[in-house]
């Protein structure tokens, strides 16, 4: 190749990332879009989002997630309180370390967290699941039996984890400031509930709000890139492997995206 | 063709032609599938009998050429339109495509409970007499996993005989069976084919099967028509290609030993 061929190569590889970007995105707006139809649209067709199946999904997605995301969180929130503590004590302000634990795990942490653990349990197996299918032809099936795949398979899983991934994450926030809390009451002079005081008086009602809106685009974001990847699994078994690995590497990535644009959004309005 | 008079086609191929992005696979095919009978796609390996199947059932748009399928010309078809001629379209795929997930008879009664207004308990009775006519009775509490490459077929049939259809599809309905299991899916077509006036079409390699249930044989060989007739037609057939196929004639090595030199050494630089 030589040296005028390379430079005119690069802008065209730029270009074609660039629009294959996109037209991923695109597609998975579409996914979400079409779930969201059949989800509101479809009770008024007669053909009602299969709530049993969303429910079911809620289990796996939501309920069997809470002690791994207990415990993490947990951990986290204590993490948090000593990294803090290190710093404050020097400073003479230990008391502040129930507003450190607080605002970084209820504004960043506990929506972040849920999301990753949620990424590594659900994201993967939407993906592993979505591609199985495809490989064993039941998504073909399913269109011949005049189901729609994305109503049957896609729909209900949206409608579990808008629910489940909000309501973990509020359970991993508080399990985060108990974290804080042990650290708080064993290391730095505070009662149980004079620590839940302070936390409370750290907060705003907007930073827990803008936590959850970032966990519901979260669910969005995990759901879509799940399924979006398990149905471009392409024919063997070598292939779901490809896509449960490209769903998880994606979905970080994307939610790190996300999360970033909300949270600077939210600076923005707030400060700009 | 040879139509006799008052035949009318179910299915009507126009000129098909198929596409995988840049490598068109079926090149301009053409008949017909007549009411009541028995037409089996016979083609080696990458003759483009599967795509050809695929595109009848609308998993696959053409990239030209017209099916028509009751009066619809499937290619153009809108998603309802070709909703209403699955819900009368039964497809059994090579490997069951069973959903794991459920159990024999949730399969069996999906499209019913999905499309239908029926009763529990009426669904339930459909169920037992769909898999008693598949030589399934009282499998339908097990899982498909729980059951062999044989019977996961049979229940495949059963589910697509679960609404009724008037038209009934199988994809290489022989392959990775025993040849005793094999002929039992063979006889249970037949069974099929006297107990309902469906329309079936079998799409095979395998020449014995072929030759028992057929009523007409289409031959299709990398993406173009070879013949079509009746069996007697097709076996009588003097074209030498069809010979090669009927009697199993391997492809002649065409190489010659410069060929097979250039083979070897192309795209090898000299070192010097």
């Amino acid at each position: 190749m030589g040296a005028a061929e390379k430079i005119t190569a690069l802008p065209y590889r730029v270009g074609a990332a660039t629009v294959n970007g996109l037209a991923y995105v695109g597609s998975l707006a579409r996914l979400a879009g079409d779930s969201a139809y059949t989800t509101v649209a479809g009770p008024f067709r007669g053909k009602g989002v299969r709530l049993q199946r969303a429910l079911h999904q809620a289990m796996a997605v939501g309920v069997g997630a809470i002690p791994i995301v207990s415990l993490i969180t947990f951990f986290v929130g204590l993490i948090m309180a000593l990294q803090s503590a290190y710093e404050l004590r020097r400073l003479g302000a230990i008391q502040f370390v129930a507003d450190a634990v607080a605002i970084s795990i209820i504004r960043e942490l506990g929506p972040l967290i849920t999301a990753i653990i949620v990424i590594g349990r659900s994201g993967s197996a939407f993906a592993a699941e979505i591609g199985t299918m495809r490989v064993t032809e039941e998504v073909d099936a399913l269109e011949t039996m005049a189901l729609r795949p994305v109503a049957f398979l896609v729909a209900p899983k949206f409608l579990a984890m808008l629910v489940m991934v909000p309501c973990l994450t509020v359970w991993a926030d508080f399990m985060g400031v108990m974290g804080g809390c042990l650290f708080g009451v064993t290391g730095a002079n505070f009662t149980f509930i004079s620590y839940l005081r302070a936390t409370r008086d750290a907060l705003l009602a907007s930073d827990i709000l803008t936590g959850l809106i970032k966990s519901a685009l979260f669910a969005v974001v995990i759901t879509a890139v799940g399924c979006q990847e398990g149905f471009s699994t392409g024919a063997g078994a070598e292939e779901v492997g490809r896509s449960t690995t490209t769903a998880v590497v994606r979905s970080i990535f994307l939610v790190i995206a996300v999360d970033l644009v909300f949270t600077a959004l939210f600076y923005l309005t707030n400060h700009g | 063709m040879n139509e006799p008079a008052g035949a009318v086609p179910v299915i009507s191929v126009v000129n098909l032609r198929v596409s995988y992005s840049e490598r068109e696979v079926l090149h301009g095919i053409s008949f017909d599938v007549r009411r009541g009978e028995t037409l089996v796609i016979l083609g080696g390996s990458g003759s483009g009998k599967s795509t050809l199947l695929r595109t009848l059932v609308g998993l696959e748009k053409p990239s030209a050429g017209e099916v028509w399928i009751k009066g619809v010309n499937i290619a153009a078809a809108s998603e309802p339109e070709l909703d209403e001629i699955r819900k009368k379209m039964g497809v059994s795929f090579q490997g069951g495509a069973l959903f794991g997930s459920m159990t024999v008879g949730e399969n069996v009664a999906l499209p019913l409970r999905e499309h239908t207004r029926l009763e529990d308990s009426t669904i339930e009775i459909m169920v037992r007499i769909k898999l008693e006519q598949v030589g399934l009775a009282s499998f339908e509490n097990y899982m498909p996993s729980e059951l062999s490459g044989g019977m996961k077929k049979r229940a495949a049939v059963a589910r697509a005989l679960a609404m009724d259809p008037d038209m009934l599809l199988f994809d290489e309905p022989s392959a990775g069976l025993d040849p005793i299991i094999a002929a039992g899916i063979d006889e249970l077509i037949l069974e099929l084919k006297k107990a309902y006036s469906m329309s079936i079409v079998v799409v095979t390699h395998e020449l014995a099967s072929a030759f028992l249930i057929a009523d007409r044989i289409l031959l299709i060989d990398r993406g173009n028509v070879l013949a079509i007739g009746s069996k007697e037609e097709i076996k009588t057939c003097t074209q030498p290609r069809v010979r090669q196929f009927l009697d199993r004639v391997p492809e002649p090595q065409v190489e010659d030993e410069l060929n097979y030199l250039q083979m070897l050494t192309r795209d090898i630089k000299a070192r010097n």
